[in-house]
């Protein structure tokens, strides 16, 4: 693996949730550049995948304000440090130089060279959502997808989708056109997601073009190194077997704290250890804040992970500057110099 | 007998029955109790029906817990082992109906 660095920053912060995103503001005031990483392809973290039209009442000053306007506002807010970012690639390793610096490796092959390492990583990665399946993990990338990266890959192909919200119905009403055969299978006779696109998939089963398998759930898959087999139990446990060349279940996402768990901090019930001292995680030059972290009385409030981006950047401040000595000044006497 | 606690069984994955005795009154719901009772559950949404990771399937005492919202329905389509006895527990709010209710957590795989 290549691991010469494409991308150079003062700090690499791991997580573009809000939380991430003001330790960007907090880094820029004391002139210290920031690179950010999120497996999500966009930012906001929590607040644009799970909740962006919920309004949240305990921002200060805002007596409402909806999760993504927040999200819009930061970004606005830490534009004039020009903060880059990684999105949609996940973090899987530290790797200390011998100056004390860090390189940071992603799955896509990044690799970013940082002084300084702040996990914002909330809670975790947001990961596709398994089915149980007896394995099903042995053909993961030999048919078995979770999401659909390029349609086209499908031509020709003979398909099984599995769910019933949006994303489901929307890849059958799509791959209809592209594959050989699809075929849906979903838990309940009805669909929820958006009645256009139902009624879209069931006109596609009735002209022939889909095959519907409702009140039914996926049962097992089998095949000979490469997906072959996938068979669907209904509500009568009547077992349906279908050829496929592709099973692209799609149950949503959920987070898993991932690689974080194997960098060799103190992980305790899937949070980092740190000292409220500067949140600090008693390895040096890595810091964890926001809902990522622990201490006695840690309240996960995005206004406290804001506390802690700002307490986190004066102590990061000497890794980035080690010859400099840091004067505290307040953006109402020095107003934001953008880079 | 009548008093002001309130009952609820959780089956644990190896078959034995734990009683959680929460009084009338609190302000909580059930996935709250959950939590608080140390029940592996993240509840990453915080109880706003939006990441069903505090699924639960309810063995005794569906007719108690009133009806699903839509919120919460179009939420537990998202889960590959939802079936007809599946809640989230956070969409549970506690009262005296939920007396001798049972169930089992799921876990979020």
């Amino acid at each position: 693996m290549n691991t010469q660095p494409n991308i150079k920053t003062d700090i690499c912060i791991v997580g573009a949730g809000p939380v991430g995103l003001f330790a960007v503001f907090e880094a820029g005031l004391l002139k210290m550049r920031c690179h950010l990483i999120d497996v999500l392809p966009q930012v906001g973290g929590q607040l644009s995948e799970i909740y962006p039209r919920k309004p949240i009442y305990d921002i200060p000053g805002y007596p409402a304000i909806d999760a993504q306007d927040l999200v819009d506002n930061l970004m606005e807010q830490i534009a004039p440090f020009k903060p880059t970012f990684t999105l949609g690639e996940r973090v899987e390793e530290l790797r200390r130089q011998a100056d004390g610096s860090y390189y940071v490796l992603t799955n896509e092959g990044t690799v970013v060279h940082a002084q300084v390492i702040v996990i914002a990583g909330g809670l975790g990665c947001f990961e596709p959502r398994k089915p149980e399946l007896p394995g099903l993990a042995e053909f993961e990338g030999k048919g078995v997808t979770y999401m659909v990266r390029n349609p086209d890959d499908y031509a020709g192909k003979r398909i099984v989708i599995a769910g019933g919200g949006d994303s489901a119905l929307d890849w059958t009403n799509h791959l209809a056109d592209i594959a050989a055969e699809v075929t849906l299978v979903h838990r309940s006779d009805s669909f929820r997601g958006a009645p256009d696109m139902a009624d879209r998939v069931f006109q596609l089963a009735q002209a022939g073009r889909i095959r519907l398998l409702l009140q039914s759930n996926l049962n097992s898959v089998s095949g000979n190194g490469a997906l072959r087999e996938v068979v669907v139990k209904d509500k009568q446990n009547k077992l349906t077997s279908i050829q496929a060349d592709a099973l692209i279940p799609l149950f949503g996402l959920s987070p898993k704290l991932g690689p974080i768990a194997n960098w060799g901090l103190n992980v305790q019930a899937s949070a980092i250890a740190v000292d409220t001292l500067d949140y600090s995680t008693g390895v040096e030059r890595i810091y964890a804040i926001g809902d990522i972290n622990t201490y006695p009385g840690k309240l996960k409030l995005i206004l406290c992970g804001f506390h802690e981006a700002a307490l986190m950047a004066q102590s990061a401040f000497k890794y980035v500057y080690p010859d400099q000595r840091l004067s505290f000044k307040y953006t109402t006497v020095n107003g934001i110099n953008e880079f | 007998m009548t008093d002001d606690i309130i009952r609820i069984h959780v089956e644990h994955p190896d078959g034995l029955v734990r009683t959680l005795e929460v009084p009338d009154g609190v302000q909580l719901s059930l996935m709250e109790v959950l939590k608080a009772s140390e029940y592996d559950i993240l509840a990453t949404c915080g109880g706003m029906a939006l990441c069903a990771t505090c699924h639960i399937s309810v063995i005794d005492g569906m007719d108690s817990l009133g009806e699903r919202t839509d919120e919460e329905l179009d939420m537990l389509d998202t889960l590959p082992n939802a079936d007809e006895n599946s809640r989230l527990s956070c969409q549970i709010q506690l009262n005296r109906d939920l007396d001798g209710l049972k169930i089992k957590v799921l876990e979020n795989k």
